[in-house]
């Protein structure tokens, strides 16, 4: 299951990273590498084991249903790059 | 006063021997020398802490202080503080004024204790030698030819060179134990849970945790007794008694079961390194402890494993900077996509990028199970080594990293070599066993050796007692590089 130059520019698009030719090819050859050692993974039979997905198979909490936040948004607006009458700006998405 | 340790600090400062202003102004100063040089620190603000040790010292004069009340200590840049630049070490946070504090930093002002500054780490926690921040390499103070180790770098450089007498860093592959190791220095990685992750930046939430940094094993386990603590803003946070983490300290060894995992001292092993913890076990036996083989037979998987899910957690979690809310916004874009990516693209480092491509891989159709669920299934076999080999001793003892500090530039063009320099603390972190890195002597050309030490879930204060009899029988955590004293 070698990675190809088609995969990388698909995980990039999907992470919405921009990459030029020569940052896929770099990223290429580099991930090559790292997944060679991930590979050695396939040499064990996991059958019948269970995944862990968390550190302890930790059981999540649930809380009361009730407001627990206070109203911030000014102060999480100021830091924002563009934002205007509280909302937050970005390039118009439909025409 | 900056050579002196938190507890010495403590008792001066109750004794009135000093203020916490002027123990601050003593360690702001080194850090606008000694520090810069160094690169340790990201963000100073000598007037936001001397008005913080000014608090203190009213606090202290009104008879309302705790025992670490003026104390200073330096943060890793990974945890929000209200009104301090909290970067990550990344381009894409490099503007970005914490409107909050993390749980962590709370619990610390809460206990009156003065943040001296922002340290300096890997981009995002993602390295093992502090190389990859935006804002320049950390130096290891031993050496400045070497790095210091990685991800909690500006930390443990800055508690070895004197210029803070603690500081907090977060572990999530090894990246408060491997630079503590590497620096000479206490670190602990405490049991997952314990300390809160709240407004602490995320990197693969299911490994991460904070923990303490400092000179003695009785300096972490009080800091340790600040930072530890149930809070309700984090999922993953244990709602547990609440603890005085020093509590055994003075308890004799007699009868500590020592297990060695022979994977441990395999190849790959530097000789002074292997030469130095062998050292260490053999004056664990002189204070009455007994050694016991274990193995940990899919400990080797480890570093696989964790660069799948590492990963995985990571392009999911870093999927927020988007250069909408807060952070870096490209400067041009086309539309909407178009700014994602190009403000993506010049936000994050080579090494974040390639961590959240191998995070988007692995998680994309198709490859699923073949990598993210193999993982997880090779995750539980690692833990399930760590349980048996809890049934045949109380600690796990053995090297931090296979070798001592090296130098910069060295391991940076090769992922895969830079990644197994991790090789013994990445297990830990997939378990979430509290794991801590004591120093245990020097190599051959002066750089210090650290000494790993494992412990059962919740075993925090069995450890600490483990590593402050070692430290009342040897002075290794008392040696300071050249330029600190």
């Amino acid at each position: 299951m070698a990675i190809q130059l088609d995969d990388v520019r698909r995980a990039a698009h999907l992470a919405r990273i921009a990459v030029d030719d020569a940052e896929a090819g770099a990223a290429l050859a580099q991930l090559t590498r790292v997944f060679g050692l991930i590979e050695q993974m396939q040499a064990v039979d996991v059958s019948g084991i269970e995944p862990m997905a968390h550190a302890r198979d930790l059981m999540l909490r649930l809380r009361a249903d009730a407001v627990t936040e206070e109203n911030r948004r000014e102060r999480f607006q100021a830091i924002a790059p563009e934002v205007e009458s509280g909302l937050y700006l970005v390039p118009k998405v439909i025409e | 006063m900056s050579n002196a340790t938190l507890k010495e600090l403590s008792v001066r400062l109750a004794a009135g021997d000093c203020s916490s202003v002027e123990l601050t102004q003593d360690f702001t100063s080194k850090i606008n020398n000694l520090g810069k040089e160094l690169g340790c620190f990201i963000t100073v603000d000598a007037e936001r802490s001397l008005a913080q040790a000014k608090a203190a010292d009213a606090r202290r004069a009104a008879g309302d202080a705790g025992p670490l009340t003026g104390v200073p200590l330096a943060h890793k840049d990974i945890f929000c503080a209200e009104g301090w630049l909290t970067t990550c070490a990344s381009r894409m946070l490099s503007n970005f004024v914490s409107p909050y504090d993390a749980h962590v930093v709370e619990r610390c002002n809460a206990a009156g204790m003065v943040t001296l500054g922002k340290t300096n780490m890997d981009e995002f926690a993602m390295g093992s030698s502090n190389e990859t921040s935006h804002f320049g390499p950390v130096r290891n103070p031993w050496n400045p030819e070497t790095v210091p180790g990685g991800s909690s770098g500006g930390s443990a450089a800055a508690v070895a060179a004197r210029l803070a007498p603690a500081a907090t860093g977060t572990d999530t592959g090894g990246s408060i134990r491997q630079p503590a190791a590497l620096t000479g220095i206490c670190g602990l990685k405490p049991t997952y849970g314990l300390v809160s992750r709240y407004g602490m930046i995320a990197f693969a939430s299911s490994l991460d945790q904070a923990g303490p940094m400092a000179r003695s094993a009785e300096d972490l386990g009080l800091l340790l007794n600040v930072m530890a603590g149930h809070d309700p803003r984090d999922s993953t946070s244990l709602e547990r008694p609440v603890e005085d983490y020093n509590r055994d300290l003075e308890k004799p060894l007699q009868g500590l079961r020592i297990g060695l995992p022979k994977e441990f001292f395999a190849e790959g092993l530097s000789a002074d390194v292997r030469r130095t913890v062998e050292a260490a076990v053999a004056e664990y036996r002189k204070l009455g402890a007994t050694v016991v083989d274990i193995s940990l037979p899919n400990m080797g998987l480890s570093v696989p494993v964790y660069y799948v899910l590492a990963p995985a957690e990571a392009s999911s979690n870093l999927s927020r900077f988007d250069g909408v809310r807060y952070g870096h916004r490209a400067a041009e874009y086309t539309d909407l996509l178009d700014m994602y990516k190009r403000t993506r693209a010049e936000g994050f480092g080579a090494e974040v990028k390639r961590r959240i491509l191998i995070g988007t891989y692995v998680l994309s159709h198709g490859y699923y199970d073949a990598y993210y669920i193999r993982a997880q299934k090779l995750r539980r076999l690692i833990a399930q080594d760590f349980a048996a080999a809890f049934g045949q001793c109380d600690v796990i003892m053995g090297p931090t990293s296979p070798t001592t500090a090296f130098k910069l530039g060295e391991k940076s063009a090769d992922p895969v070599q830079m990644y197994l320099s991790d090789i013994y603390t990445i297990a830990v972190n997939l378990a979430g066993l509290p794991g801590m890195s004591i120093p245990c002597g020097f190599d051959g050309g002066g750089l210090p050796v650290g000494l790993q030490i494992i412990g059962n879930y919740f075993d925090e204060a069995r450890m600490l007692n483990v590593a402050h009899q070692y430290q009342l029988a040897t002075d290794w955590h008392q040696k300071a590089p050249g330029g600190a004293q």
